[in-house]
C-alpha cells in the first residue's frame, strides 16, 4: 500500500510537471509580444521593457521556465496585470463561491444521478429504462449557459422565487448565498448529472448479473436490500471515479454559469483576466484548478483502496 | 449503456459490409430519427443562402423583438433581423467548426494514439503529456488557448482541437494496444514487415471504427464547447451569428423576448442530441469486442 501511494505521487509530480510545460506553452503561444499585448495599444517603449523585465521576457524560454517553475514552487504565481493584486491572493479571495457553487452543483448531480441510475438499471429495458437513457442524453445535450438563462427567465424574472443574480450583499448568512446559489447550481449540475446517470447505471448493469446477487435474492431477500447492500455497494467504485471526474468538470464549467448569473466568483476572475489579456491571472487560474483536478484523481485512486478490499497493489 | 448484439451469422455474405452496417444502425428506430433530423440541420445549414426566409442581416426596426409569427417562424431580434434565417447561417458556422475540431482531434489523436500504443518508448511521454492535457477542464484550456491565439474561427478550431485530441487518442491508443497482440499483425511479423508499415497498413485500418465514433462525440462537444466560448465572448466574433452569439446577445432582452434565447438554444440541444444518438447507434454496431477481424 505504501509504495503504491509513492509511487502514485512520484506519477502525480510529472503530470504537475508537465502540466506547468502546458501552462508555460499556451501563455507562450500569443502572437507577438505578450507584455506589448498586456499593456495594450497606449503603452510607451519603456513602460513594454519594464514589464518584460518584471516578467523575465527578456530572458531566454529556458531560463523563464527554470523561474517560472521555481516561482511556483514557492507559492508565488505573480501579480496580476490587471487587478494590481498577487495572483493567488485574488483566487483565494474568489474561491469560496466558486467551491459552494461546485460543491452544491455536484449534489445536485448525485441526486439526480445515483437514483435514477440505480432505478434504470433495476428497471433494465423496459420503458423507464428506455426514458432514463434518453432524458441522459438530453441532459448531455443542454449547454449549461442556456438552462441558467432560461431558467432565470421563468423562475426569477416571470416568476420572482429566486434572485436573477449575484451572491447576496457581502456579510450575507450562509443560507442568503446558497439561497442565491440555487439556480446556478441547477443549471450547471442538471446537465452533469447525466454522466453520473450513465455510469451508475452500466456500473449497476455489470454488478446486478452476478451470481451472488441472484443468491441472495433466492435466498429471500427483498430486492431493495439487496440492490442497496449488496448491488451498490460492489458497483460503487466506477461510480466514486466518475462523481470525482464530474467534479473537475463542474470546477472548469462554473467559468460559464458564474458569467451567466453575474457571480463574483473565481470562474468570473478568469472570463475577465481572458477578456483583458491578464496572462499571470489565467496561468495561476490554470494551474491551480488542473492541481486540484490531479489531487481529486490522486483521492480517488486511493479511496478504491478504502472501499474495496479487493484492491491490492 | 453497452447494449451488446450478438452479430448476424457469418454464414454466406449476402451484403456488403457498408450495407449490413447501416441495416444494423437504422434497425433502431431513435437512431433513424436522430439521423434524419441531422442530415435535415446539415442540409439545412448547407442550403441556408438560398432557403433562408429573409437576408439574416437585413435590418427592419419596424418588426424588431416580434414573437413567433407566421411570417417570422422564430420571431425577430431587436434589430428587426428574422431569427430563423440567422439560425439556418449560425447552423453553418457552428457545424463547421464542430466538423473541423472532430476531423483535427482524429487525425492527431490516430497518429499518436498508434505511436503511443506501438513504439513503446513513445507510450510513456505521450501518455503523460495527454494526462496533463487532460487535467484542465475542456472549457478552461479552450479559453486560455483563446486568450493566446485571439478570437477568430479559425482559432476556435485550433483551440478546440488541441482540447479534444487526447480524447480520441486515448481510445486509439487503447485500441492499438489490443490490435497488436492479434494474430494477423504477429503474421505481418512474421513476414518481416516493417513496424511503420504494421502500423498504417494494419492497425491503423482497424482503428477506424473507435475513431469514428469518438469523433462523433467530439462533433458534438465541439458544438457545445464553441458555443460556450461565443456566449463568454472569447470564442467566434460578436458579428457573426453563431448559436452561441445569438444567445449572448440575447441576455439584454431575458424576460422581454423568450424565442431569441430559447431558438438558438433549441437548435443547439436538437444537434448535439441527434450527434450523441447517432455515435451511440454507432457504437453499438462497431464495438471494437463484437469485431472479428477477417
Amino acid at each position: 500500500m505504501m509504495t503504491y501511494v509513492v509511487r502514485r505521487l512520484l506519477s502525480m509530480v510529472v503530470v504537475m510537471a508537465l502540466v506547468a510545460l502546458v501552462v508555460f506553452i499556451v501563455a507562450r503561444v500569443v502572437p507577438g509580444d505578450p507584455a506589448a499585448v498586456m499593456l495594450g495599444s497606449s503603452a510607451t517603449q519603456s513602460d513594454v521593457d519594464a514589464l518584460r523585465r518584471q516578467l523575465g521576457l527578456d530572458q531566454p524560454l529556458i531560463t523563464q521556465f527554470a523561474m517560472f517553475v521555481r516561482d511556483i514552487l514557492t507559492g508565488n504565481l505573480g501579480t496580476s496585470i490587471f487587478l494590481n493584486q498577487p495572483v493567488l491572493d485574488a483566487i483565494a479571495g474568489r474561491a469560496q463561491l466558486t467551491l459552494l457553487l461546485a460543491g452544491m452543483s455536484i449534489t445536485i448531480s448525485v441526486l439526480i444521478g445515483l437514483p435514477v441510475g440505480i432505478i434504470s438499471a433495476v428497471k433494465r429495458g423496459t420503458a423507464l429504462d428506455q426514458g432514463v437513457i434518453g432524458g441522459a442524453m438530453l441532459a448531455a445535450s443542454l449547454p449549461s449557459f442556456w438552462v441558467g438563462l432560461t431558467l432565470i427567465e421563468y423562475l426569477a424574472v416571470k416568476v420572482h422565487w429566486f434572485p436573477v443574480s449575484g451572491f447576496g450583499p457581502p456579510g450575507a448568512s450562509l443560507w442568503e448565498h446558497i439561497y442565491h446559489l440555487v439556480l446556478p447550481s441547477i443549471a450547471l449540475g442538471l446537465p452533469n448529472s447525466a454522466i453520473i446517470i450513465r455510469f451508475t447505471r452500466s456500473s449497476m448493469l455489470d454488478v446486478l448479473g452476478d451470481d451472488y446477487i441472484r443468491t441472495a435474492r433466492a435466498k429471500g431477500l427483498g430486492l431493495g436490500a439487496v440492490v442497496i447492500k449488496h448491488a451498490l455497494r460492489n458497483a460503487l467504485i466506477p461510480i466514486l471515479t466518475v462523481i470525482g471526474l464530474t467534479l473537475a468538470v463542474l470546477i472548469g464549467g462554473t467559468i460559464v454559469t458564474e458569467t451567466v448569473f453575474g457571480l463574483p466568483g473565481a470562474g468570473n476572475l478568469i472570463v475577465s483576466a481572458v477578456l483583458r489579456r491578464d496572462y499571470p491571472v489565467i496561468q495561476g487560474a490554470l494551474l491551480i484548478i488542473s492541481g486540484i483536478y490531479v489531487c481529486i484523481n490522486l483521492v480517488i485512486d486511493l479511496l478504491y483502496a478504502v472501499v474495496d478490499p479487493r484492491v491490492r497493489y | 449503456m453497452t447494449q451488446s448484439r450478438s452479430l448476424p451469422s457469418a454464414a454466406g455474405r449476402p451484403m456488403s459490409p457498408s450495407r449490413r452496417l447501416v441495416r444494423r444502425l437504422f434497425r433502431r428506430r431513435l437512431v433513424l430519427v436522430a439521423t434524419l433530423v441531422l442530415a435535415l440541420i446539415i442540409l439545412a445549414s448547407l442550403l441556408a443562402p438560398w432557403i433562408s426566409p429573409f437576408d439574416p442581416k437585413r435590418m427592419d426596426m419596424v418588426h424588431r423583438l416580434q414573437s413567433i409569427t407566421a411570417v417570422h417562424w422564430f420571431g425577430t431580434n431587436e434589430y428587426g433581423q428574422d431569427v430563423f434565417s440567422r439560425i439556418l447561417t449560425g447552423g453553418r458556422i457552428s457545424l463547421s467548426v464542430g466538423l473541423s475540431v472532430a476531423a483535427l482531434a482524429c487525425v492527431f489523436g490516430a497518429i499518436g494514439g498508434l505511436l503511443a500504443g506501438y513504439v513503446r518508448r513513445l507510450d510513456g511521454p505521450i501518455m503523460r503529456l495527454t494526462d496533463a492535457m487532460m487535467a484542465f477542464p475542456d472549457i478552461l484550456l479552450a479559453i486560455a488557448l483563446m486568450a493566446g491565439l485571439g478570437s477568430s474561427l479559425v482559432n476556435i478550431i485550433i483551440a478546440l482541437g488541441i482540447v479534444y485530441t487526447p480524447r480520441v487518442l486515448r481510445v486509439a491508443r487503447a485500441a492499438t494496444l489490443v490490435l497488436r497482440e492479434m494474430q494477423f499483425v504477429e503474421a505481418a511479423k512474421a513476414l518481416g514487415v516493417s513496424p511503420w508499415r504494421i502500423m498504417v497498413g494494419h492497425i491503423l485500418p482497424n482503428l477506424s471504427s473507435p475513431i469514428i465514433v469518438q469523433g462523433t462525440f467530439v462533433f458534438a462537444y465541439a458544438i457545445l464547447t464553441e458555443a460556450a466560448l461565443s456566449f463568454l465572448g472569447v470564442g467566434a466574433p460578436p458579428s457573426t451569428p453563431s448559436w452561441g452569439n445569438m444567445i449572448a446577445m440575447a441576455q439584454q432582452y431575458i424576460g422581454q423576448a423568450d424565442w431569441l434565447i430559447f431558438c438558438p438554444g433549441l437548435a443547439i440541444v436538437l444537434t448535439v442530441l441527434s450527434l450523441q444518438i447517432v455515435g451511440d447507434g454507432l457504437r453499438d454496431c462497431l464495438d471494437p469486442r463484437l469485431q472479428k477481424t477477417s
